[in-house]
């Protein structure tokens, strides 16, 4: 059981973490725009999310915080 | 207790630094100050303080910055082509409000100039020392013990003020040896809050920064800097007056010069003639206040200094066009004598309708 | 019951990066960041940020900052040490603050043997002031100052800072990684920690070069620039650890300069 948390005050929808995510089960949101105008990150489907903290490590922004 | 000792110049600004609580000296070699650097490598160790040479005068100024950042009492010297290089440094100091004393021990300029004495940094220190709108506190001794007596105050006047504070000195007066009674080495000084010093969990972080990107911010900072000068302006003004009261001929004139001036005004009373000299202490800020008084009185101004004409500028400003003011110097090195200045004065005195006896 | 394994270091303030969306600055703060949260230095740490895109790092970092003079980080950060030989002391730099610009400071600190750290962002490119030619941009990469490639003729080749600053005896580290996958990530965060580990236990100076990407000024997409990263910089700036006195075998870096003389006075190879 794993999850993420993404803060959408500092997303910039750079995408690293969904390149990354080895379960592809994080998207860029098209339906949201943050603040600043970027499609944040968000998890698809809590139940492919191993908790490998992969996204969390490549993101630029510090913006995911990771439970496990 | 005081002590009296024989010094040279150089050695005297070195001393005096740290009997005012410097414990961190940053310095390149640079003829005619290295002396001081040499003073602060043996001495400043011993003292428990930091004395490091630099890779450049650039080098030493950003470390003075550093150190300065950290809350403490630090300072650099070299002499004129290496202050123009400390010119970025000395406005980041400004534009932090970081305290810090900077010497220049003048030489022959522009460029590599020459090694001899001269007044040619005037300008660079109270009017361009760095880019942006800012002033820093220049002080001008005559003597070894006014050397020292002004460092040791310099320290005083930046922490108070937060502002770098230049001396502007001469090779004459860094070369020379005067008796001088050292001060009292100092053991309190000003907290200082702003200080890098580690948060340690007990404050909010403390940032030493000059970017203020927004340019409502970045006024604001100016204004309240200028605010600060203002106060300076009002309460630091230091000019010696010698013979001034029934001058008509005043001469201005400051540092290794007014030396040879007081001796030219001594002779031109002998002679008969009614001469004084006023010596700016403070070039910036400029004693203003007391030269436009002389105007008041006198019939014509002669500024004597070694350099093209620098401080006879403000000295105009100061007296604003109520009377002649003339310009004598010899530049180059050259330190103008006794007997040529003299002659300045009298071809001043004739020049003026009904002389000045 | 699900804990958190993963969330923003303490040392970072609550301020959004400025940085571009991918830009790999983003990630090395938060390694110093974390660095500082697990050896519990942020209350004695006193950073020092240059000229350049992470000029804004002291609104970024929850310790002590001061921010330098373009290309000067090195000559303040020691004048910060030898005011405050307690506390920790890392300058955070560009290519060109470290290596055109300050190449000076940078030398001398090393050579010095300051006990600081520098964390040293190579993306070989002036990212800034919008692109410029850095003395790290590789022979034939187009910039805003060499619009036609870097022509070695006219601009000389790319400078490999660790290599020429691992011949100097006041060097502890000398390390290169990069932060392009989650392996290399917690591989460039071992060895940040390790920089900051050999200045509180004196050893020497110490320098990490991070191999970076600039995807706003390469014209490239985070990803992409990642990439392009991979395939041109790595072969030029191979990662690895240059220097590491601790790792010969020495406690600091006046006992390895000693041995060093030593071999070379009786003949053999430095």
């Amino acid at each position: 059981m794993a999850r993420i948390i993404v803060d959408v005050r500092y997303c910039k929808g750079c995408g690293l973490c969904v390149e990354v995510c080895p379960s592809n089960c994080i998207v860029l949101d098209p339906d949201t725009i943050n603040d600043k105008g970027y499609h944040p990150a968000m998890l698809t489907d809590e139940s492919l999310c191993t908790g490998c903290a992969s996204c969390a490590i490549m993101c630029p922004d510090v913006a995911i915080t990771v439970e496990r | 207790m005081t002590e009296k000792v024989l010094m040279k110049g150089n050695e005297a600004l070195a001393e005096a630094a740290i009997r005012a609580g410097c414990r961190f000296f940053f310095g390149y070699p640079i003829t005619p100050q290295t002396e001081l650097a040499a003073y602060m490598a043996k001495r400043m160790g011993k003292a428990g303080g930091v004395y490091l040479q630099a890779e450049s005068e650039i080098a030493a100024i950003n470390m003075v910055y550093g150190a300065s950042a950290a809350g403490k009492r630090a300072m650099t010297s070299s002499s004129s082509p290496g202050i123009s290089l400390k010119g970025e440094g000395i406005s980041y100091m400004a534009g932090a409000d970081l305290p810090g004393v900077i010497i220049n021990v003048q030489r022959g300029g522009p460029g590599l100039g020459g090694i001899q004495p001269s007044q040619s940094d005037y300008f660079q220190a109270t009017r361009a020392i760095g880019h942006g709108d800012f002033h820093i506190i220049v002080l001008a001794p005559s003597t070894v013990q006014e050397m020292t007596d002004y460092v040791y105050r310099a320290f005083d006047l930046a922490d108070e003020y937060r502002t770098p504070v230049m001396i502007l000195a001469d090779g004459m007066l860094g070369q020379m040896m005067e008796p001088v009674v050292l001060p009292e080495p100092k053991t309190e000084f000003p907290a200082k809050p702003w200080a890098v010093t580690g948060h340690k969990g007990e404050r909010p972080h403390n940032i030493v920064n000059s970017l203020f990107l927004a340019p409502e911010r970045l006024e604001e900072t100016n204004i309240e800097r200028y605010e600060r000068y203002d106060r300076i302006k009002a309460t630091e003004q230091l000019a010696e007056e010698y013979l001034v009261e029934d001058a008509e001929i005043v001469v201005v004139s400051f540092g290794a010069s007014s030396r040879i001036v007081r001796s030219a005004v001594n002779k031109a009373r002998e002679n008969g003639l009614k001469v004084g000299l006023i010596r700016p202490i403070t070039l910036w800020p400029f004693p203003t206040d007391i030269i436009s008084a002389a105007a008041d009185h006198a019939k014509a101004i002669l500024t004597v200094e070694m350099n093209m004409g620098q401080m006879v500028d403000d000295v105009r400003l100061a007296v604003c066009g109520r009377v002649p003011v003339e310009f004598f110097g010899r530049t180059g090195g050259i330190i103008p004598t006794p007997a040529e200045t003299l002659a300045a004065i009298e071809r001043l005195s004739a020049s003026l309708e009904g002389g000045a006896r | 019951m699900s804990k958190v394994v993963f969330e923003r270091p303490d040392s970072l303030t609550d301020t959004p990066f400025s940085y571009c969306p991918g830009c790999t600055h983003g990630i090395v703060h938060r390694l110093v960041a974390e660095t500082m949260d697990e050896l519990g230095i942020e209350g004695t740490t006193v950073g020092v940020a240059p000229v350049g895109c992470s000029v804004l790092a002291y609104e970024f970092f929850g310790c002590d900052m001061v921010q330098a003079a373009h290309g000067r980080a090195p000559a303040v950060a020691t004048a910060l040490k030898r005011a405050l030989p307690d506390n920790v002391v890392f300058a955070y730099q560009g290519d060109g603050d470290l290596a055109s610009i300050g190449m000076a400071e940078t030398v001398h600190a090393a050579t010095r043997g300051e006990r600081i750290t520098i964390v040293f962002i190579n993306n070989a490119i002036y990212g800034m002031t919008g692109g410029q030619l850095a003395p790290t941009s590789l022979p034939k990469q187009v910039t805003q100052t060499s619009p036609f490639g870097r022509d070695v003729d006219n601009d000389g080749f790319p400078v490999r800072v660790v290599e020429m600053l691992a011949t100097l005896d006041g060097v502890a580290l000398a390390q290169r990684v990069t932060v392009d996958t989650p392996k290399n990530v917690r591989a460039a965060k071992r060895a940040i920690k390790k920089a900051f580990e050999y200045q509180i236990d004196d050893v020497g100076y110490t320098i990490i070069e991070v191999v970076s990407t600039c995807p706003t000024n390469w014209g490239l997409s985070p990803s992409d620039a990642l990439q392009w990263m991979r395939d041109n910089m790595l072969p030029y700036y191979p990662l690895g650890v240059y220097k590491d006195v601790k790792a010969e075998g020495y406690a600091n870096v006046a006992e390895a300069a000693e041995a060093r003389a030593e071999k070379l006075a009786s003949g053999g190879d430095a």
